[in-house]
This record gives structure tokens, C-alpha cells and sequence, in this order.
């Protein structure tokens, strides 16, 4: 697209949308926000297959500065353009979850949508510091209104504890980039991400970092604001939380705490590997206990973002690329799991698991769908969860045995829980009469699973796709990070090729 | 050799026509879709198979798809074909398509058959990926792709709670042993830095004597990573401990039990074990794991299987008993004797199974032998069925002339056990005569208690349903007076007729029957004489020393199984036909002993209270007491609760009367001029 400015025109399209939505009739507002994001859709098309694989790091560069070296500088590498895929890709479906459930303010939901479009590729095209943080920070304020104004009965709450949460940690970030540019005299991504900060310097920029990526993931203990806001949230509200929002914080990681401060990631990575150990046992564990569905799917979220920090840190090609793919599986996995929710819900207006049941006999191929789903979130072979799960938990093995043992728990955990919701609401006999009396899905309905059924088994059986794009910026991001990277615990001791195999076993155990 | 592609994915298309086709298609084509196809696999596997043992055949890899490339890690999909596969192939084609074809008759009054036959078919698509896996993790891929089948299948009848909570613990107890083989893949790639399954048997030697670190200590690196993939064969293969879920998923329809929990997926690990072979021959400690495990199952599981009641519980526990038997063999360094027995166990066993079925079909759904007896008359051919198969399970024979195909294979089993002359193997060896004991026993027991003495169907609820819909619809005042109303049948029939099965039922039982019979002696030279290796190819890695020795052990070792084989049967008979007040007595006087074995050892009560309340406790007590009671308390609503008090404290201050104003500036005054002077 020489010289085409497509990253821009992608943050327009739902900017214009938004405008035109709020001055909109509902039923208006709802086919100009569908026409925006498929637009933007078919942009994130262009844009995947005009990017060359191998070509440079960063890739639809524009700059436009503004003032005070402070500039309009965008651009992606093919890390950044995964997730401006997954983002483009859900944001159809959400305004098709919402089609007929949001009946109130369509105009004024329709634009804080869009408006959210618009702020995620900025999130993660901005290629200067604070163009980022802007981004970054802006973007609560749309879910903030989307949860307390279209919300549950406890929205307000909800919509409040998102809000301090992610806000108290971007406070230490903005200190902490002020701090970086003024040493650094810059404020340009690309730049910032080969400069050697002092390693001293870097602990505190990393901590200050981390408490800002640590609530966005959201990892443990700082997650209880996510299973009140996926609760509250409408369903279009969940899938874009749990399929986009929360992987900025991974997208954070990869972009800022990793390459910046390698020697920081590597010092603290005990604190992350913790954290997340705890994280998959604790969530998991909860999320079993759980009777509203939503909650218990927002508490498999943090189990699996655990799984995402764990493979960050383990500095090294298995557990950086199984990150991501992890990340973009949840992206699906969990926007599907929410939206089953949500149809479901939209007809009986409960997220109380007992109060399905059976739903195989009268919606056989809803049945389908969230079984596919299921089974792509406990990471069955086939499905995009396991070929994240897999190379993310390879990775960290080779670091740490003992973080792979404890993480790889979560597919026990995983299939215990989940396996038990679909049996509450989908296996056993009708024992709710207005349950029993749901209709199967309907055309829009299927359209929307099929859509995120497609991505799920295609990652799953050809990751390859996914993989290609950005192999070489994951190969960069490992030799920026190999200088500390830590040694693993496996210690491998080659033995002596002339001893006999029967020597050797006193020192077995 | 692209006849392979079709073997395998023939039953993935059909499965899938079928699944989403469904009732749009109608039953009968969803069934003959699924059955052709699988028919087709069978009839493209045998060739294959018999090249094989012709010796004609080379090892092959078909690739299909490239999957995963992330660094030095590299894997495709890919389709390998050895002897070791061939096996597997004419194994899992073979006894689906007689259970696709079996399940035309048994399922025909199902409301929902293209769902069952899609999943028949997934699973055989699953479990034909595993066995022509060249690497790790498309054998992993196939490995939880049966595990998937299986917990659809067994929760097929949905609506029955039993069967969905079988069908979760299945999946979950498998999971634990699938975390032991993940982790032993990862520990894989970081020795070898590949995943590739010849890759790693070639470079398996070479690692002798190296050490690695392991969760805080220090392991000989083939022992941990042989242990590690073992935990994983044990989930799947229902080894001690891990066994539990086998037994519930009995919830299944009987087809399944036959095709799943018998024949093919429950011999996965034994696959595994054997299709690395080689790696573990380079760890004496993973090979003594193997054996000890496998010897104890062995043992144990034939022990539960003496005294359940459920027809099909006795099948699965002996299941799980042969696989014990088989794990011995691999343990022992003697895989072809494993895959000889596993060979033979999946005709016999899957007969015995599908045997079983047709009496419950008969019998009207009822499973607990105490209510059957003197069917031999009824269902004769069923009759036969089951006696070929109990031939075979028992290992009926003479050495050196003729036997039932488990003879063969069991016998080679025990030897290979005995010529190891290590402690385990005669651990092996002696678990191994103590439960063909008891797999002689219980087999008799089984066959007596269903085919011979009186009729004893009156107690049975479903018989008594089977009447009542039959006799009693018209006159319903009858049926309310009492509730052991016989209609005047006091010979315990309850007036219920059993009915031999249909022919769709019939013809697997007449193959299989001729399998049960005839798979040992046909094949025994393949498989476990001496100078097999021209067989194997390599596929496996055997002691050739052993298999000499095998043949060299002492009289007694070969005769030893046929006298505890006749042992167990005048036991039974003894017990059943003889004297059939013989087992209450000795109930009576070792009751301690029978509730022990009765009740399975108390395992389940076991994991209840170890795993799954403590699950369910903790994460109350995380989400309440930790979350809500600790994190937001002293979080959010912490910070919340501060602020709001300390407006409240600012909001006193700002009363708005001028003097108490003027009396704080006049404070700060004083404090500021005293901080300058005393500065």
C-alpha cells in the first residue's frame, strides 16, 4: 500500500463511525456500526496480506510530528499485527451480540464501541511512548461507560473497581515513561526497545510497568476486578474484555518490560513465575465453585493468562511464541465461551448455571458450538488452546521444571471445571421448563459461533499462519533478552559414553 | 502406500457428514455413511497388515500438513506405517467396523444414532492418528482426540447423571496422566531438541548415563522421561492408580465398552510403551516401573473383577487386568509378547463385550448377573460367542498342539516374565499365575452365573418393566395388587421370554469368535518366535536373548498356567453349579477381606477425600475467605471505605464557622513561625 497511511485510515473508520452512530436512530446506528467494523475488518485483511513476512521489523511506518517532539508515529511489526487481527476480527461479532439484546442508547453504545476499535489499533500501532500511554489509558473509559451504563444491577460497583484498578497502575507507568524519555531522550518505541537502560534504573521501571500490565492481564492478586466487570458487562462487553482488552497487558510485556529492561524481566521473573503458579491453582480452583457462568468463565480467563506470563518469561522462542498464540486462542476461545453465554442469557435473562440443563436435547447445535469451545479452552489437541498451551509450557520447562509441573496443573483444573459447567447446562434432563422451551440458535446467531469457530480450528491444525507473521520479531524480541536469560533447571550432565548401562543407575534417584 | 490416507481420514469424513448431517441425513444413511467407511479402513488395513507379515511391506511416513515450527522446534502432521502400526491398524479397523456394524441392532432403538455413530467414527479417526504417529505430539494429538470420543461416548445418554459424572471423570483422570506424558515431551525436546519419534528411539542410547534435574532433584535422564511418558500410559491404560475412571465408564452404551474401554483406546499406553521401546530399554528403572505397575494392576483389578455383580464391570475390571499383563511383558523387555496380547485381547475382549451386550440386549437392559441365569437355552448363540471368548481369555490349550488365541499370548507373557529372571519380573511372573487364577475364576463365574442353573430374571426391576409393558397394558388393576406378581410363573422367568439377537449383532460376534479362536495360533510365529525380528523390523526393541530364553524356560513354567486355569474353573464350578450356597458361606467368613475387594479397594472413597472435596473446599475458601474476604476487602473496597471515612473526617473540619477557621489559621502560625525559630 505505498504510501497509503492504512493504519490511520483503520483508527478513522470507526472514529467517523462513532460520530455519525451517536446523531443515529437505533436501528440505524446498529448497521453503520456493523458497516464500520467490517470495513475496518476488510482493512485488517489488506493490511495481513500486505505485510511482508520477513521483510522489515516495522512495517506501514507513519510519522507526523506534532509538538514538542511529541509525535503521531504509527506503525506494526508481526507481533502488533496478530492482535490488530484478533481485534478487527471480534469487533464484527460484538456488534452482532449485540444486535437485539441493547436496546437502550444504541447510538451512544454503538459509538463507545466503535470509539474502542479505534483506541485498541492505536494501542497497538502507536510507536511513541506516549501516543501509547494515551492509547492505553483512553481506552478504559469507553468499557467504563459501557459497563455502567449498559450493565448488570451491580454495574456502578462493576464499572468502579475496573476503573481504580487499571487507573492505579497507570499512574506508575506514566511516572516511569516520563523518567524513561527524559534519560533517553526519546520517545520513540523502536528506539526505546534497543536502549540499555541502567539496570538499577531498570527495577524500578520495570515494577512500575509491571503494576500496570499485572492489572490488565490480569494476574493474580490484583484480578478480582475482572469476574465483577465480566459479570456486569453486557455480552458484547465481555467478549471484547476477555478476547482484546486483557491482551494488552501481554502486548505491554512483550513490547515494553521485555526488550527494555531484559536484566529487570529477568530478576523479577521469579515474582511473575509465582504469581502466575498461584494464579492457576487459585482461579481454577474458584472457577469450579462457581454457579454464575460468566464468573466462572472470567476466572479460567486469569487461570489462563497465567499460562501467557509464564511463557513471557521464560526467554525463549517456545514460551515468547506460545504466548502469543495463547493469547490470541483466549482472544477466541473466550469471546466464543462469553457469547454462549450471552445467547443463552438473551433468553432467559439468567447467568445462574442451575438454571439450564439439558440444553442438548433442545438446542443441539448450540450443544455443538460450546462443546468446540470447551474443549478449545481446556486445549484439546486440534483447537488453538492446546498449540499455545503446549509451546508456552515447553518453553518454561526449559527454565524452570517446577513452574511447568505446577502451571501444567491448569489442564487438570481446566477440564475439571469446565467439563462440569457444560455438563450443568448442557448434559443432564430438562429440569427447567422455560429452559427446556429455548429455541436453537438462529442464522445471526450461527453466523457469530461459526465465525469464531473458524479461526479456533485453524490455529489449531495449521498455526502456522499465526506463527509466520512474527517469527522473526519474537526471534529479535529472544536475542534482545538472551543476555539474561536465566539457565534452567535441568542442568543436563552428558554422561560418560564409555560407561555400560549398567553402572549408571545408583545415581537414578 | 496412500491407501493410508484413507484408512484414516475416511472415518474423520464420515464422522463429520454424519455429526453435523445428523437428522437432516436420517438415521440410515448416517449409519451406512459411518460403517462404510469404516468397513473401507478394515479392508485397505488387512493388506497392509498381511505385507507385513509376509515381510514384504518397508516402513513408511506419509506426511499430510506441516503443523508447528516455533525455533528448533519442529513437527508435521504425518502419517507413519510400520509393522508396529500395521498392528494397530487391522486392531482398531477391524473391531470398529464390527462394532458400527454390531451397533445397527443394539442401538436401533436409540432416538439419537447419527450422533453415536459420528462419535464411533471421530474416535476411530482419533485413535488411527495416534497409532500412525511420527512424533510426540500428533501421538499426543490423537491420545486426547480418544480421550475427547470417549468422554462423549461414555456420557452418550446424557440425561442419566451417572453417565455424565463418568464421563468427566474419565476425561479429568486422564488429564492427570496426560500432564505426566506433556511434561515428558517437554522434558523430550529439551535432551533431544526434537520431538520426532525415530529421532529420539535413535539418539536414545546415547544418553546413557546423563543426569537432569527434575522438580529439585536429580534424575538419570532416560529413568525421569520414561517415568514421566509412563504416567501418561497409565492414565490412558488404566494402571493402578489411575485406573478408577474405567469401571464408571461402563455408563456407555455396550458397543462402546467394547470398541473404547477394551479393545483399542485402553491399549494406547501399551502402544506407547512399545512404540518406545527402545527408549525404555535404555532405563533398567523405567522398565522395573513398567513391570511393577503392570504386574500389581494385574493382580489387583482381577481380584475387584471376582466379585462385582455388573456383567460389565466384571469385563472392565478383567480389562484392566490384561493390560496389566501387558505392561509386564513390555516391562520386561519383551514388547512383541505386548503387542501379541494385545492383538489377541482385542478379538476376545471386545467379543466378550459385545457377548455381553447381546445378553443385556436379551435380558432387557438388566446387567446384574443375579438376576440371569439358564440363558444358555435361550440365546445359544450368544452362548457360543461368550465360551469362545472365555476359551480365549483364559488361555484354554494345549503346548505345542493347539490353544485359544489368549493362550498363545498370555503364555508368552508369563514366560518372557520368568526368562527375565530379574526380581520384577518374577514379581511379574507371580502376580501374573495368581490372576490367571482369578481370571479363570471370574471368567467361569461370569459365564456360569449368565448361561447355566435356573432362571433367576424375576428380581429384576427391568425384566418386571419388560413384563408389565408387554402383559400389562391392558389390564392395569392387576398390576397394583402386589409387586412380586409373577403372572403365574413361579420358575423365576417372571414370564419373559429372551430373544436372540439380530443378525447385525450376530455376524461380529461369528468374526470375532473366529478371532477369539484362531488369532493366537495364526499368528503366534509373527509375532513373539524366535527370529522375529524380520516381523518387527525394528519397529520395537526386544532382547533377542530373551525371547530364546523364552522358549527355554522349565516345564513347569509352561504348564504352570494351565493348571491354575483349571484351578480357577473348578473353582467356579465348584462355587456356581455345584454347590451354589459355596459363595455366601465363604463371603460370610472373610467378610472383612470381601468388603475390601468388593467395595474396589476403597479407591474412589480414597480420591473423594484426598482430591475431589479438597478441590471443592479450597476453592470456596479461595473465593470467599481470599478473594472477597481478603483481596477486596483491604483492595478496593479497602480504599473505598478510607476515602469515604476520611471526607467524612474533612467534612467536619469544614464547618464553615469563621472562628474555628480563624483558630486553625492562628495554629498554623504558631507552628510555622516556631518551625523558622527553632531551625
Amino acid at each position: 500500500m505505498n504510501g497509503f497511511p492504512i493504519l490511520s485510515a483503520m483508527m478513522l473508520v470507526p472514529l467517523l463511525g462513532a460520530v455519525v452512530c451517536l446523531f443515529a436512530s437505533a436501528s440505524s446506528a446498529r448497521k453503520i456500526a456493523l458497516a464500520a467494523t467490517l470495513v475496518d475488518f476488510a482493512l485488517g485483511l489488506v493490511l495481513w496480506s500486505q505485510y511482508r513476512i520477513g521483510g522489515d521489523q516495522w512495517q506501514f511506518r507513519e510519522s507526523v510530528a506534532l509538538f514538542q517532539g511529541f509525535s503521531w508515529k504509527l506503525g506494526i511489526d508481526g507481533i502488533a499485527l496478530l492482535l490488530i487481527e484478533l481485534s478487527v476480527f471480534l469487533m464484527p461479532i460484538c456488534i452482532g451480540a449485540s444486535w437485539k439484546s441493547v436496546e437502550k442508547r444504541v447510538g451512544e453504545y454503538m459509538a463507545a464501541f466503535l470509539l474502542m476499535e479505534m483506541l485498541i489499533i492505536g494501542v497497538f500501532t502507536a510507536q511513541d511512548l506516549f501516543l501509547f500511554y494515551i492509547f492505553f489509558e483512553a481506552g478504559l473509559i469507553p468499557m467504563y461507560l459501557i459497563i455502567g451504563v449498559w450493565g448488570g444491577a451491580n454495574r456502578i460497583y462493576a464499572s468502579y473497581k475496573f476503573f481504580l484498578y487499571t487507573l492505579l497502575g497507570s499512574v506508575l507507568m506514566l511516572i516511569a515513561m516520563l523518567w524513561m524519555a527524559n534519560d533517553a531522550g526519546t520517545t520513540d518505541i523502536p528506539t526505546l526497545m534497543a536502549y540499555d537502560f541502567d539496570p538499577a534504573a531498570q527495577k524500578w521501571l520495570w515494577l512500575a510497568f509491571f503494576a500496570s500490565f499485572a492489572v490488565k492481564m490480569p494476574m493474580w492478586p490484583v484480578h478480582t476486578w475482572l469476574p465483577d466487570a465480566h459479570v456486569q458487562a453486557p455480552t458484547a462487553g465481555s467478549v471484547l474484555l476477555a478476547g482484546v482488552l486483557l491482551k494488552m497487558g501481554g502486548y505491554g510485556f512483550i513490547r515494553f518490560s521485555l526488550p527494555m529492561f531484559p536484566e529487570a524481566s529477568a530478576q523479577f521473573a521469579w515474582l511473575i513465575f509465582v504469581l502466575s503458579m498461584v494464579a492457576v491453582i487459585y482461579t481454577s480452583l474458584v472457577a469450579l465453585v462457581q454457579s454464575d457462568m460468566k464468573k466462572l468463565i472470567a476466572y479460567s480467563s486469569v487461570a489462563h493468562m497465567a499460562i501467557v506470563t509464564v511463557g513471557l518469561f521464560a526467554f525463549n522462542r517456545q514460551g515468547l511464541e506460545g504466548s502469543m498464540i495463547v493469547m490470541l486462542s483466549h482472544g477466541f476461545v473466550s469471546g466464543a465461551l462469553f457469547l454462549c453465554v450471552g445467547i443463552i442469557y438473551d433468553r432467559l435473562h439468567t447467568r445462574e448455571i442451575s438454571r439450564y440443563g439439558g440444553l442438548s436435547i433442545n438446542m443441539p447445535r448450540y450443544a455443538l458450538f460450546f462443546m468446540l469451545f470447551t474443549m478449545a479452552s481446556v486445549g484439546l489437541p486440534g483447537t488453538s488452546g492446546f498449540v499455545g498451551e503446549l509451546l508456552s509450557l515447553m518453553g518454561v520447562y526449559q527454565v524452570s521444571s517446577w513452574v511447568a509441573a505446577i502451571s501444567g496443573t491448569g489442564v487438570i483444573l481446566g477440564a475439571a471445571y469446565m467439563l462440569y459447567l457444560y455438563r450443568r447446562v448442557a448434559f443432564g434432563d430438562q429440569k427447567n421448563a422455560d429452559a427446556a422451551a429455548m429455541p436453537d440458535l438462529d442464522a445471526r446467531e450461527i453466523a457469530m459461533v461459526v465465525a469464531l469457530a473458524i479461526p479456533v480450528l485453524w490455529m489449531g491444525v495449521y498455526p502456522e499462519s499465526f506463527l509466520a507473521p512474527m517469527r522473526s520479531d519474537i526471534a529479535a524480541l529472544e536475542a534482545r533478552v538472551a543476555r539474561a536469560k536465566p539457565a534452567g533447571d535441568a542442568r543436563f550432565l552428558a554422561g560418560k559414553p564409555t560407561i555400560q548401562t549398567h553402572a549408571e543407575h545408583e545415581g537414578a534417584e | 502406500m496412500h491407501s493410508i490416507l484413507i484408512i484414516v481420514f475416511a472415518p474423520l469424513l464420515a464422522a463429520i457428514i454424519a455429526g453435523l448431517g445428523n437428522r437432516a441425513l436420517g438415521n440410515t444413511v448416517a449409519k451406512s455413511i459411518t460403517t462404510g467407511a469404516l468397513f473401507l479402513s478394515a479392508a485397505l488395513s488387512w493388506p497392509i497388515f498381511l505385507s507385513f507379515v509376509s515381510g514384504s511391506a518397508e516402513p513408511s511416513v506419509t506426511p499430510v500438513l506441516h503443523w508447528v515450527q516455533s525455533g528448533s522446534l519442529n513437527f508435521d502432521w504425518a502419517l507413519r506405517v510400520d509393522t508396529l502400526t500395521a498392528v494397530m491398524l487391522v486392531v482398531i479397523t477391524t473391531v470398529s467396523a464390527l462394532v458400527h456394524l454390531y451397533s445397527w441392532g443394539y442401538m436401533d432403538e436409540d432416538p439419537d444414532q447419527p450422533r453415536f455413530f459420528a462419535y464411533l467414527s471421530l474416535f476411530t479417526f482419533a485413535m488411527l492418528m495416534l497409532v500412525t504417529a511420527d512424533n510426540l505430539v500428533q501421538m499426543f494429538f490423537g491420545w486426547e482426540g480418544v480421550g475427547l470420543a470417549s468422554y462423549l461416548l461414555i456420557g452418550f445418554w446424557f440425561k442419566k447423571p451417572s453417565a455424565c459424572a463418568a464421563a468427566i471423570k474419565a476425561f479429568v483422570v486422564n488429564r492427570v496422566g496426560d500432564l505426566g506424558f506433556m511434561l515428558g515431551i517437554f522434558g523430550t525436546y529439551l535432551v533431544f531438541n526434537t520431538v520426532s519419534i525415530p529421532e529420539i528411539l535413535a539418539a536414545a542410547p546415547s544418553m546413557a548415563g546423563s543426569t537432569i534435574g527434575f522438580l529439585g532433584t536429580r534424575w538419570d535422564t532416560m529413568t525421569i522421561l520414561c517415568i514421566l511418558l509412563f504416567i501418561g500410559a497409565c492414565g490412558k491404560s488404566a494402571q493402578l492408580g489411575l485406573h478408577t475412571w474405567l469401571p464408571d465408564a461402563m455408563e456407555g452404551p455396550t458397543p462402546v465398552s467394547a470398541l473404547i474401554h477394551a479393545a483399542t483406546m485402553v491399549t494406547a499406553g501399551v502402544f506407547m510403551v512399545c512404540r518406545l521401546s527402545p527408549m525404555f530399554a535404555t532405563s533398567e528403572t523405567a522398565m522395573h516401573v513398567v513391570t511393577y505397575v503392570g504386574a500389581a494392576t494385574c493382580f489387583f483389578a482381577a481380584t475387584i473383577g471376582t466379585c462385582q455383580w455388573d456383567i460389565k464391570r466384571v469385563i472392565a475390571y478383567s480389562t484392566c487386568s490384561q493390560l496389566g499383563y501387558m505392561f509386564v511383558a513390555a516391562g520386561v523387555g519383551a514388547p512383541g509378547a505386548a503387542m501379541f496380547h494385545l492383538f489377541t485381547h482385542a478379538f476376545f475382549k471386545a467379543l466378550l463385550f459385545l457377548g455381553a451386550g447381546s445378553v443385556i440386549h436379551a435380558m432387557h437392559h438388566e446387567q446384574d448377573m443375579r438376576y440371569y441365569g439358564a440363558l444358555r437355552k435361550k440365546i445359544p448363540l450368544t452362548f457360543y460367542a461368550m465360551m469362545a471368548g472365555t476359551l480365549a481369555i483364559t488361555g484354554v490349550g494345549i503346548v505345542d498342539v493347539f490353544g485359544f488365541a489368549g493362550f498363545y499370548s498370555k503364555d508368552s507373557i508369563l514366560e518372557a516374565a520368568y526368562a527375565s529372571a530379574s526380581s520384577s519380573g518374577s514379581f511379574g511372573f507371580w502376580c501374573g499365575i495368581s490372576a490367571a487364577l482369578l481370571t479363570s475364576f471370574y471368567s467361569w463365574r461370569l459365564v456360569f452365573l449368565t448361561f447355566y442353573g435356573k432362571p433367576r430374571w424375576s428380581q429384576s426391576e427391568h425384566i418386571q418393566h419388560a413384563v408389565h409393558d408387554a402383559h400389562g397394558h391392558g389390564d392395569h388393576a392387576h398390576d397394583h395388587d402386589d409387586h412380586g406378581h409373577n403372572h403365574g410363573h413361579d420358575d423365576g422367568t417372571a414370564g419373559y421370554h429372551p430373544h436372540e439377537s439380530p443378525l447385525s449383532m450376530l455376524i461380529p460376534l461369528g468374526v470375532l469368535s473366529f478371532g477369539a479362536v484362531f488369532a493366537g495360533f495364526l499368528f503366534s510365529h509373527s509375532f513373539i518366535s524366535e527370529g522375529t525380528g524380520e516381523f518387527w523390523k525394528g519397529a520395537v526393541a526386544f532382547n533377542e536373548h530373551l525371547i530364546h530364553h523364552m522358549h527355554e524356560v522349565p516345564l513347569w513354567v509352561k504348564w504352570a498356567p494351565f493348571v491354575v486355569m483349571l484351578t480357577g474353573f473348578v473353582i467356579a464350578w465348584n462355587n456356581y453349579i455345584r454347590n451354589p450356597k459355596a459363595p455366601a458361606a465363604f463371603v460370610e467368613q472373610f467378610s472383612v477381606l470381601h468388603r475390601f475387594v468388593y467395595n474396589k479397594w476403597f479407591f474412589d472413597e480414597l480420591y473423594n477425600f484426598l482430591f475431589v472435596r479438597p478441590a471443592f473446599w479450597f476453592g470456596r475458601l479461595f473465593w470467599k475467605a481470599g478473594d472477597e474476604g481478603t483481596i477486596d476487602r483491604f483492595g478496593p473496597d479497602g480504599a473505598a471505605w478510607l476515602v469515604a471515612r476520611g471526607t467524612r473526617y474533612a467534612q467536619k473540619v469544614q464547618s464553615g464557622y469563621l472562628y474555628s477557621y480563624a483558630l486553625v489559621m492562628l495554629l498554623g502560625l504558631v507552628g510555622a513561625v516556631s518551625w523558622v525559630m527553632v531551625r
